[in-house]
């Protein structure tokens, strides 16, 4: 039987005056998978995570969380949803735990000592808890934004480069503890990254973007051999200069 | 509403202050500045004038509640500021809360941090040059609140001109109150002003309260007829401002300003 759906995007498109950032883009992430959403800069991947998080409107087309349309219901649809992107540092004028305070607040976490502590715990923050956000290097705030990503134990979790900024043992920690969490089977990721041996090492699907189109959808183990060449890394290239071919942004 | 979501608005400038002096020195130092210079003026006016005016209520106390409508204006726009400057509509806009909570969230930091600028000016206003507004008692409410709600207004709108125009417009907004009141009628009667400016003064609320305050201030019966003009005109202001903090952000998810706020993206 299939898992039920925690994400589903149908024909979403995004447009921003003649330029289309996002051309009928359609695809689902279910519960206990990660996916990888990839492609050359500018091929509408963060546009697309925009999208689903709520915070730029589609053009066209329907996205729902947890069978709930966005559109209809925001904040239930959100509520169910959070996200942690290397663009986005929590505000570094509030400490640790007061940055994690505020959002379980938003979120209206029951039991909010017990869960900061565990979080605190899991990633590793507990002798930050005091610590301004912002004067954190920049691994700590990475894991602050997971701890925050965390805190309302999200069915849908949108990582938009979460290792991009971080040492290779604190983004083995952080690929394993996400791996951890997914196979619980209690939500779904969506992961875009850059690092195609991170995409290879944990996801389980990825989406090729190019263009605001998905051109290409599979096992990252198995899309390079069936598509003649030898590693993601090699198709990806090949991908982006198709689309520099073509004409458009790479 | 979600009251948590609300209450998260607040407890986060609530932190802000609680770790930082700088934050909580202006909402005393300034206004103690202000009852100052004017107190001292009013003394001086006083000693010089050989008429029946008392200088005191009549300026000092309309220093006074300027300098609150204006805290109020500020108790807005600085909550908002705040997650401008730390870069953070991304993280609050992508969550369950709505306009309505975040507005209402700086609404209540508003009323707390313009409520203690007022407890410290009418305190020191008091004890420095015998300012007592008791005196007028609970006839005094009905124009602070209508001078609340404008402030409010006032800083509901502020925050959508920054959130429209880009960080870089804040230096819009900081004399707003300086610009507004010579058509207030703050320190002097409407009926001095030229026949433009008395029309621009008509659609002020702030106009219609320190004309009422004047005539308390002189023994006359409060004209609350003309309050009610400038309360519903204070009503209808913050309606607008809603609406048009609320367009502005329709239009920002629109065209994706929330995900990329800053000065250099911002057109």
């Amino acid at each position: 039987m299939t898992p039920p759906a925690v994400l589903s995007v149908e024909n979403l498109k995004k447009s921003f005056g003649p330029l289309k950032a996002v051309d009928g883009v359609s695809f689902t992430v279910s519960a206990g998978e990660i996916v990888g959403l990839l492609g050359p800069n500018g091929a509408g991947k963060t546009t697309t995570i925009s999208m689903v998080l709520g915070i730029l409107e589609p053009s066209a087309g329907r996205i729902a969380i947890e069978g709930i349309d966005l559109r209809a219901d925001r904040s239930a649809a959100l509520a169910r949803t959070n996200f942690a992107a290397v663009y986005a540092p929590l505000p570094g004028n509030l400490t640790v735990e007061q940055n994690l305070r505020v959002f379980a607040k938003i979120y209206d976490i029951a039991g909010v000592e017990a869960r900061i502590g565990e979080l605190l715990a899991t990633y590793d923050l507990k002798k930050y808890r005091n610590t301004k956000a912002g004067v954190l290097s920049s691994g700590e705030q990475t894991r602050l934004a997971l701890a925050k990503a965390m805190l309302n134990r999200p069915r849908l979790l949108l990582l938009d480069e979460p290792t991009a900024s971080i040492d290779p043992s604190a983004a083995r920690d952080i690929r394993a503890g996400v791996a951890g969490l997914v196979e619980s089977g209690h939500c779904g990721v969506l992961w875009t990254s850059h690092n195609m041996f991170e995409v290879e090492a944990v996801c389980d699907r990825v989406l090729f973007l190019s263009r605001g189109r998905i051109v290409l959808e599979g096992d990252p183990k198995r899309l390079p051999g069936e598509h003649g060449v030898e590693t993601l890394d090699d198709l990806f290239v090949t991908v982006a200069n198709e689309a520099l071919a073509a004409g458009g942004r790479p | 509403m979600n009251r948590s979501r609300v209450a998260a608005i607040v407890l986060r400038i609530l932190y802000l202050y609680r770790g930082s002096p700088q934050r909580v020195f202006p909402i005393f130092v300034w206004v103690a500045v202000d009852i100052l210079m004017w107190g001292f003026l009013t003394r001086y006016l006083n000693s010089v004038s050989q008429g029946p005016v008392n200088f005191v209520p009549a300026l000092l106390g309309a220093v006074l509640l300027w300098d609150f409508l204006t805290r109020v204006m500020q108790g807005v726009t600085m909550a908002f500021f705040e997650d401008v400057w730390s870069r953070n509509f991304l993280n609050l806009f992508a969550t369950p809360l709505t306009i309505a909570e975040y507005l209402a969230g700086l609404v209540i930091t508003a009323i707390g941090s313009s409520l203690l600028s007022l407890v410290a000016m009418v305190v020191f206003a008091r004890v420095a040059f015998g300012l007592s507004f008791l005196t007028y008692g609970l006839a005094l409410a009905p124009f602070v609140a209508v001078l609340f709600v404008t402030g409010i207004a006032m800083g509901v709108a502020a925050a959508g001109i920054v959130l429209r125009l880009g960080p870089a417009s804040e230096w819009l907004i900081w004399p707003i109150p300086m610009i507004v009141s010579p058509f207030a009628g703050v320190f002097y009667p409407i009926a001095v002003l030229p026949g433009w400016m008395q029309a621009i003064a008509a659609l002020l609320p702030p106009s219609y309260v320190f004309e009422g305050m004047r005539a308390v201030v002189s023994g006359e019966p409060a004209p609350w007829g003309r309050l009610v003009v400038g309360a519903g005109l204070a009503l209808l202001y913050l309606l607008l401002a809603c609406v048009y903090f609320a367009s502005v952000h329709k239009t920002a998810l629109r065209t994706g300003l929330i995900a990329r706020y800053s000065a250099e993206t911002v057109s």
